[in-house]
C-alpha cells in the first residue's frame, strides 16, 4: 500500500509540500474539523485533555473525599452525577479518572509504537530469516486476545500502574510492527531507495530519511485508533481488579464498585460508562476522519442508485 | 494452494511452540515463591514441597518446559491447587458454555449486522445510512463490559425480565436460553456494528462492478441483484475478519461471564486469578490461545477456498 498522495482530498492537505510542520498540521486540523465526525472527535479529545490538565480546578470535590452519610445518592445539585458507596462525588472521580485513562493509554501506545516500529522496520528491511522470526513472534502475541494476554501477565506480575502500561504496550505492539513491516517492504522497492543504496547510504540513513516519512501517516492513524483500545483495556483490567490498584478512580474501578452496588444505585455505572463511551467514540471518530483525509483511496466511489 | 497451506501450517506450528514456551515460563515471573504465595506462610514445609514437586517447580527451568509440553500433549494440564481436580476436566466443563456464548453472539451479529450493512449500502446518504453510520461506530467502540453492565441495569435490575446471574442448565433449553440472552447481546454489540460497517463498505464496492450493471441492465429485480449477486461477493471479506473477531469475542467473554456469573472459561480464568491458582490460569489461557489460532487457521483456509482471486494471487 503506497502512501503517495493520489489527488482528491489528500492533495488539498499535502500537495504543497512547502510550509513548516506547524502550517501543515494546521491545515490537517482544519480539514478534519470541516467534517462533522472529525469536529466531534476533535472537540471530545480537546475536552478530555482540558479535563486531564485542569482536573483539580474543574472537579467540585477531591476524588477521595468521603462523606459517608451521602453514600449511593442519585444526581443532585450538590453531586451532579451522584455519589458512590463511600459517599465520594462521582463527577469528581470521573474527572480524575480521565487522568488514569490517558496516563495509561498514551504511554502504553507510545511503547507499542516504539517497539512495533523497531521490529517492523528491521524485519521488513532485512527480510529472510529475521523476518520469519519476527512474524512468528508477532503471531504468538496476537494469538492471545489482548485482554487475556494482559490478564495472564498481570496475574503473575501483580497489578501496578507501571505493569499495566507495559502489558498493554506489549499487547498492542504487533499491530504497529505489521503496518511498518508491510510499508517498509513496499517502500524498499522504490527507485529513490535504490538510488540511495547505489550512492552508498547506510541502512540507518535509509530507514530514518526515506522509510519513516513514508509510514508516518498510517502510523498516526493507527495511534489515534489504538488510544481508545488502550483506554478500554485499562478500564477492563481495572474492572476485573487487575488494573491500577484502588482507591484510584479508574473508570473501570468505578464500574466495578458500581457493579457491586448495582441493586442499590445505578449511578456509578452510568457515569463511568458515559465517560468511557464518549472518550472512545471521540478518539475513534477522530481516527476515522484522519484516515479519510490522509488516505483518500477509501472515499469517492460511485454510488448505487435506486431506479 | 497446497504450498500456501503448508507454509501456513509450519508457521502455526512455531507459533504454538512459542505460546506454550511462554506459558510454561510464565510462573517464573511471579515475584517470590508462587507455591508459598498460594498456600500461605503457615502451610507446613512438607505440603509446600509436595505441591512444588507436582508442578515440577523443583526441577530446572528447561525440564519444567519439557514436562509442560509432554504433559499437555497427553491432555494433562496439571491439577487445581485447591481441589486437586485435573485442570483439563475443569476446562472441559466450562468450555461448552463459552463456545455457545461466542457462537450465539456471532449468529446474532450476522443476523442484525449484515442486513443493516446491506441497507446502508443500497441507500447511501439516506437517513438510515447516516443513523447507522453513527450507530455502528458507537457500537464498535463500546467495550463488552459496558454493554453488559448497561444491559444488566436495564433488563435485570430496572425491569427484572431476564435473569441477572447464572448459566441455567442445558437439560432445560428454555431456561438456558433466557440466561444466554443478555450475555450474548452484550458480546454481540461490537460485532453488529463491525459487520454492518464491513458489509456496507464491501457492498458499495461490489455494487460498482460491471457484472452488477450487466445484471440490472437485463432487468433482474434489484432485490435479487443485491441479495443474490452482490451479497455473495460482499460477505467474503467478513469471513476473514470472523477469525480475528473471535479473539475479541473470547476476550470480551471474560467480562460478560463475570458480569452475568456464567460458568464459562472466562469465569474460570478470572476466579483462578483471584485465588492465584496458576495451573488453571495457565491451562485456561492456553486453551483460549489454541482455539483462537485454530479458528484463524480455519477461516484463512475457507477464505482462500471461497475466493478464487485470492487463491491465485497468493
Amino acid at each position: 500500500m503506497a502512501v503517495a498522495s493520489q489527488g482528491g482530498e489528500a492533495a488539498v492537505v499535502r500537495a504543497p509540500a512547502g510550509g513548516g510542520v506547524m502550517t501543515r498540521l494546521g491545515r490537517l486540523i482544519r480539514e478534519v474539523a470541516r467534517r462533522p465526525a472529525g469536529l466531534f472527535g476533535l472537540l471530545v479529545v480537546c475536552l478530555l485533555f482540558v479535563v486531564v490538565v485542569a482536573a483539580p480546578v474543574v472537579a467540585p470535590y477531591g476524588p477521595y473525599d468521603q462523606s459517608i452519610v451521602e453514600r449511593l445518592q442519585g444526581p443532585s445539585l450538590k453531586h451532579l452525577l451522584g455519589t458512590d458507596e463511600l459517599g465520594r462525588d462521582l463527577l469528581s472521580r470521573v474527572i480524575f479518572g480521565a487522568r488514569i485513562a490517558l496516563g495509561v493509554a498514551i504511554p502504553a501506545v507510545l511503547i507499542a509504537m516504539f517497539v512495533g516500529m523497531l521490529t517492523g522496520l528491521i524485519s521488513g528491511y532485512v527480510g529472510r530469516s529475521v523476518d520469519q522470526v519476527a512474524i512468528v513472534g508477532m503471531d504468538a502475541i496476537q494469538a492471545f486476545p489482548a485482554v487475556i494476554l494482559a490478564l495472564a501477565l498481570l496475574a503473575v506480575l501483580g497489578p501496578s500502574l507501571r505493569n499495566v502500561v507495559i502489558v498493554i504496550g506489549v499487547a498492542l505492539a504487533p499491530g504497529y510492527a505489521r503496518v511498518v513491516r508491510a510499508m517498509t517492504r513496499a517502500a524498499k522497492q522504490n527507485q529513490y531507495v535504490e538510488a540511495e543504496v547505489s550512492l552508498g547510504a547506510g541502512t540507518t540513513r535509509i530507514a530514518v530519511h526515506h522509510l519513516l516519512p513514508n509510514i508516518a501517516a498510517p502510523l498516526f492513524i493507527l495511534t489515534a485508533m489504538d488510544i481508545p483500545s488502550a483506554i478500554a483495556i485499562e478500564a477492563g483490567l481495572a474492572f476485573l481488579g487487575l488494573g491500577v490498584p484502588p482507591p484510584s478512580p479508574s473508570w473501570g474501578a468505578l464500574l466495578s464498585d458500581g457493579f457491586r452496588y448495582v441493586l442499590i444505585s445505578p449511578w456509578a455505572i452510568i457515569a463511568a460508562s458515559a465517560a468511557l463511551m464518549l472518550t472512545t467514540l471521540g478518539f475513534a471518530m477522530l481516527g476515522e476522519t484522519l484516515r479519510d483525509v490522509l488516505d483518500p483511496k477509501l472515499s469517492g466511489t460511485r454510488r448505487w442508485r435506486k431506479r | 494452494m497446497l504450498d500456501y497451506a503448508l507454509r501456513r501450517l509450519v508457521m502455526t506450528f512455531f507459533v504454538v511452540l512459542l505460546i506454550m514456551t511462554f506459558l510454561a515460563l510464565l510462573i517464573q515471573l511471579v515475584p517470590g515463591d508462587p507455591v508459598r504465595l498460594v498456600l500461605g506462610a503457615k502451610a507446613p514445609e512438607s505440603v509446600v514441597q509436595s505441591v512444588r514437586h507436582d508442578m515440577y517447580l523443583d526441577k530446572p527451568v528447561p525440564a519444567q518446559v519439557y514436562y509442560f509440553f509432554t504433559n499437555a500433549l497427553r491432555g494433562d494440564l496439571g491439577v487445581d491447587f485447591q481441589s486437586q481436580r485435573s485442570v483439563t476436566s475443569l476446562i472441559w466443563t466450562a468450555l461448552p458454555h463459552t463456545a455457545i456464548l461466542a457462537l450465539a453472539s456471532l449468529a446474532l451479529a450476522g443476523l442484525l449486522g449484515v442486513p443493516l450493512g446491506v441497507y446502508a449500502a443500497t441507500h447511501p446518504g439516506g437517513w438510515l445510512d447516516r443513523v447507522t453510520a453513527v450507530a455502528t461506530i458507537s457500537l464498535i467502540t463500546m467495550p463488552a463490559y459496558v454493554a453488559g453492565l448497561l444491559l444488566l441495569l436495564v433488563f435485570s435490575v430496572h425491569w427484572p425480565i431476564l435473569p441477572a446471574t447464572g448459566t441455567g442448565s442445558l437439560s432445560d433449553p428454555g431456561d438456558y436460553l433466557t440466561h444466554l440472552m443478555l450475555p450474548a447481546i452484550a458480546l454481540a454489540v461490537t460485532w453488529i456494528g463491525y459487520l454492518a460497517r464491513l458489509v456496507r463498505t464491501s457492498m458499495l464496492e461490489v455494487l460498482n462492478e460491471r457484472y452488477i450493471l450487466a445484471a440490472r441492465s437485463q432487468g433482474i429485480r434489484d432485490r435479487l441483484v443485491v441479495y443474490k449477486y452482490a451479497l455473495r461477493n460482499a460477505v467474503i471479506p467478513t469471513i476473514a475478519v470472523v477469525g480475528v473477531g473471535l479473539g475479541t469475542l473470547l476476550g470480551g467473554a471474560i467480562f460478560v461471564e463475570v458480569i452475568f456469573a456464567r460458568a464459562g472459561l472466562g469465569m474460570l480464568i478470572y476466579n483462578s486469578i483471584q485465588t492465584r491458582n496458576y495451573p488453571i490460569v495457565r491451562g485456561g489461557v492456553l486453551v483460549v490461545a489454541l482455539l483462537f489460532v485454530a479458528v484463524n487457521l480455519l477461516t484463512d483456509f475457507v477464505y482462500h477456498m471461497v475466493d478464487p482471486r485470492i487463491r491465485v494471487s497468493s
